[in-house]
């Protein structure tokens, strides 16, 4: 089997992953921030650790402002209906996955002003259309860091410059990067990241989280929900103090501890070796589509201007059909279809038919890449 | 053993935060229940050699971290 999903979760999973989880309720099952009591301290430790540890991977200064919660979608979602009101100005990209634009075409019908600038066929921005767009009264612009399709990566701190030039906070979606591409928040000029553990993170599903940096008013960002946070319980109003503002409820202990494993793992095998390893597989991939008759790949041909996420079609044949061919015939596994961004499928000009989408990842070999090139050549065959 | 004090925090993130930075500072801190009588709340409070009080605060005020209040046990 060759699994050429990593863009819709990660797999496999470095073995300590699991162990952490399991060493987790094993050793550690207090309920973390609730009890003063050697397993409760124990647990908490933990899902501090992993805190540290994303705040140290996006060069965070304050890890007491990383959130944790179930996913980028949440994350999402925290920063755009914390901040958004009626009347506040939104401005946003036409390549953004469904995890923006289900929240935004939601609070459009609150009354929230929404305005989407445009991206060519290549999936890339067109920053005079930002410029333009992005004028003072702006509260916030929001980019996909990388869309989960043709993988093109948008300049994020070009974006913020212009963001912050109008009084605008920026929103970055980096489900597709955290861990595969260099993030540095303070650089970057990033206000608040949204990530996912289970992609490029190497953690489990249930895991990701929303870094909030210094330029956000927390006493101005909503909660998505109010409850028990094991701190100021005397009090029925939800507490100002971070992270537990944006935490209510017990966390996902077990995942948030995998979590820290799978950043450890990246750590240990370096952001920049894995992104370098995957250019070489997606410019092997690319050139190699490129090669077969009546195959078209989508987005820049250039690997260093996306993530190792390649799209493409055959002419004369179902999206739909290929992926079962790839699935049954060689024990490939692709993800067809429109990939919950129908936006970016319009950008590219592939909707509703959608594309066969190819996703290496961190443990993916060059062996793989040409088994599956043999496979499609074999499929394309007229 | 020298007498020892209590340093309490909004939360839990927090006071495992303020363990670490002592820690780096060569500072031994034990968390412990928060003792009642400081605090009505459930969480946790680190422990430390009373005499190292100022250094305490001057390190948690560098990082940010609000101390919910410090006491001598």
């Amino acid at each position: 089997m060759i699994y050429l999903d990593n863009a819709a979760t990660s797999w496999p999973k470095p073995p300590e992953v699991a162990q952490a989880m399991t060493d987790f309720l094993a050793c550690a099952g207090g309920n973390p921030g609730r009890s003063g009591h050697a397993l409760s301290i124990a647990a908490g430790r933990l899902v501090y650790e992993t805190r540290e540890a994303v705040a140290e991977l996006f060069n965070a200064p304050d890890p007491l402002r990383v959130i944790f919660t179930q996913n980028a979608t949440q994350a999402i979602n925290l920063a755009l209906k914390g901040i958004l009101r009626r009347g506040s100005r939104v401005v946003t990209t036409s390549v953004e996955h469904n995890a923006v634009m289900r929240p935004l075409r939601a609070l459009e019908r609150e009354g929230v002003q929404v305005t989407i600038v445009s991206c060519d066929r290549e999936g890339f921005l067109s920053l005079a259309g930002m410029e333009h767009a992005v004028q003072p009264g702006t509260s916030l612009v929001t980019v996909t860091h990388a869309n989960n399709v043709t993988g093109t990566i948008l300049p994020v701190a070009q974006v913020a410059r212009m963001a912050h030039r109008a009084g605008a906070l920026l929103l970055v979606d980096a489900a597709q990067t955290a861990g595969a591409v260099p993030i540095d928040v303070q650089d970057m000029g990033i206000d608040l990241l949204a990530f996912t553990g289970h992609k490029s993170l190497y953690g489990p599903p249930g895991t990701g989280g929303l870094v909030i940096g210094d330029r956000v008013d927390v006493s101005a960002l909503d909660p998505l929900m109010r409850g028990g946070t094991g701190s100021r319980s005397e009090f029925e109003e939800q507490p100002e103090d971070l992270p537990d503002k944006f935490e209510s409820g017990t966390p996902n202990g077990p995942g948030i501890a995998g979590l820290g494993a799978g950043i450890s793992f990246v750590r240990s095998r370096g952001i920049a070796a894995i992104r370098a390893h995957e250019i070489q597989l997606a410019g092997r991939l690319i050139a190699g589509l490129q090669e077969i008759p009546g195959v078209r790949v989508y987005g820049p041909e250039d690997p260093v201007r996306r993530t190792a996420t390649v799209s493409f079609t055959v002419e004369g044949f179902r999206v739909s059909d290929v992926g079962l061919r790839l699935d049954e015939g060689f024990g490939i596994l692709a993800r067809v279809g429109l990939h919950c961004a129908p936006a970016v499928h319009r950008a590219i000009g592939t909707f509703p038919e959608g594309t066969v989408r190819l996703a290496p990842g961190a443990f993916t070999t060059p062996e793989e890449i040409e088994a599956v090139l043999v496979a499609i050549r074999t499929i394309a065959q007229p | 053993m020298s007498a020892q004090g209590v340093a309490l925090f909004h939360t839990t993130s927090a006071a495992l935060r303020a363990e670490k930075l002592a820690q780096k500072a060569d500072i031994a801190g034990k968390l412990i229940p928060t003792p009642r009588q400081f605090s009505s709340d459930c969480g946790i409070a680190l422990r430390f050699d009373w005499s190292r009080v100022d250094q305490v605060k001057a390190i948690l005020e560098m990082a940010r971290v609000e101390i919910a209040g410090i006491h001598p046990l």
